[in-house]
């Protein structure tokens, strides 16, 4: 059974390297059964999107 | 005040749109902090946005409005920085790379229990929709904020990867460090910029 600690640790490493089929089912388990971990997952998400849009300019300086 | 027309034809060139003054002055700014932020040198970003700009005032290239024009000028600002930062020898320093990496024990104390799940106040919250997020002018002045408090060489590494687009690998060469400390330091990263965005922006204040 993975902990929190290691899920979050998993979900940052997922952006950098392709999980192994052994981490990724246990990972998927503890996504079902934890909201918080979820939600960090959603988070994540949130941050890498968050980077791309603000390196293609759209954070947007002059208001109308 | 000087309202410029926001009705611009299609196929504009880059000249023409530059010509409106505001505009050109708010580019100027989130090129040049944008700049800034990855390189930490205030001449050097100066540089690089004076070339990029002018590149783009050259360039043969149509655009049907500033949007779209904005987001080209962001990518030959990318590639200045990408090949500044490849060309020169140490983008980092090592050691305090590895001394701000090790913050990051006391940052999974300070979110976990001894069990390593998350203490009952740490628990993550649903951040909500994005895109309603990133419309909020107000919004990218915080992550700004965030960005810059991060550790110097830890949020370096970071934009390198997120907004550079370097791959992991390529980081972890150019930095001569191994590939799990560049996983850790890009998670230390991650964990930073949420905690901040969380009490900045999503907290109770937000």
């Amino acid at each position: 059974m993975l902990n929190c600690k290691q899920v979050t640790h998993l979900l940052s490493e997922m952006r950098e390297r392709d999980l192994r089929w052994r981490e990724r089912l246990p990972l998927k388990l503890h996504l079902l059964m934890c909201a918080g971990c979820d939600n960090f997952r959603k988070q994540l998400d949130f941050l890498h999107r968050a980077c791309r849009e603000y390196a293609q300019g759209r954070s947007d300086s002059t208001p109308p | 005040m000087s309202v410029a027309s926001n009705s611009s034809a299609s196929g504009n060139d880059p000249s023409q749109l530059l010509r409106d003054e505001r505009f050109l002055t708010g580019l100027r700014r989130d090129m040049l902090r944008f700049a800034e932020l990855q390189l930490r040198d205030p001449a050097a970003a100066e540089d690089m946005t004076q070339e990029a700009l002018a590149a783009a005032v050259s360039g043969q290239a149509r655009f049907s409005g500033r949007a779209a024009l904005k987001t080209w000028v962001f990518a030959i600002l990318k590639n200045k920085i990408a090949d500044h930062l490849r060309q020169r020898r140490r983008i980092v320093d090592a050691a305090s790379l590895a001394r701000e990496a090790a913050d990051e024990a006391n940052f999974d104390e300070h979110l976990f229990d001894r069990k390593g799940f998350w203490r009952p106040d740490e628990h993550p919250d649903d951040w909500g929709d994005p895109e309603s997020t990133f419309a909020q002018h107000q919004f990218w002045a915080v992550f700004e904020i965030c960005l810059t408090q991060l550790p110097e060489n830890t949020a370096r590494v970071f934009m390198m990867r997120e907004f550079l687009g370097f791959d992991t690998a390529e980081i972890c060469r150019e930095l001569g460090i191994a590939t799990s400390n560049c996983h850790v330091i890009l998670h230390r990263a991650r964990m930073g910029l949420r905690l901040c965005l969380d009490q900045r922006w999503f907290g109770p204040e937000g």
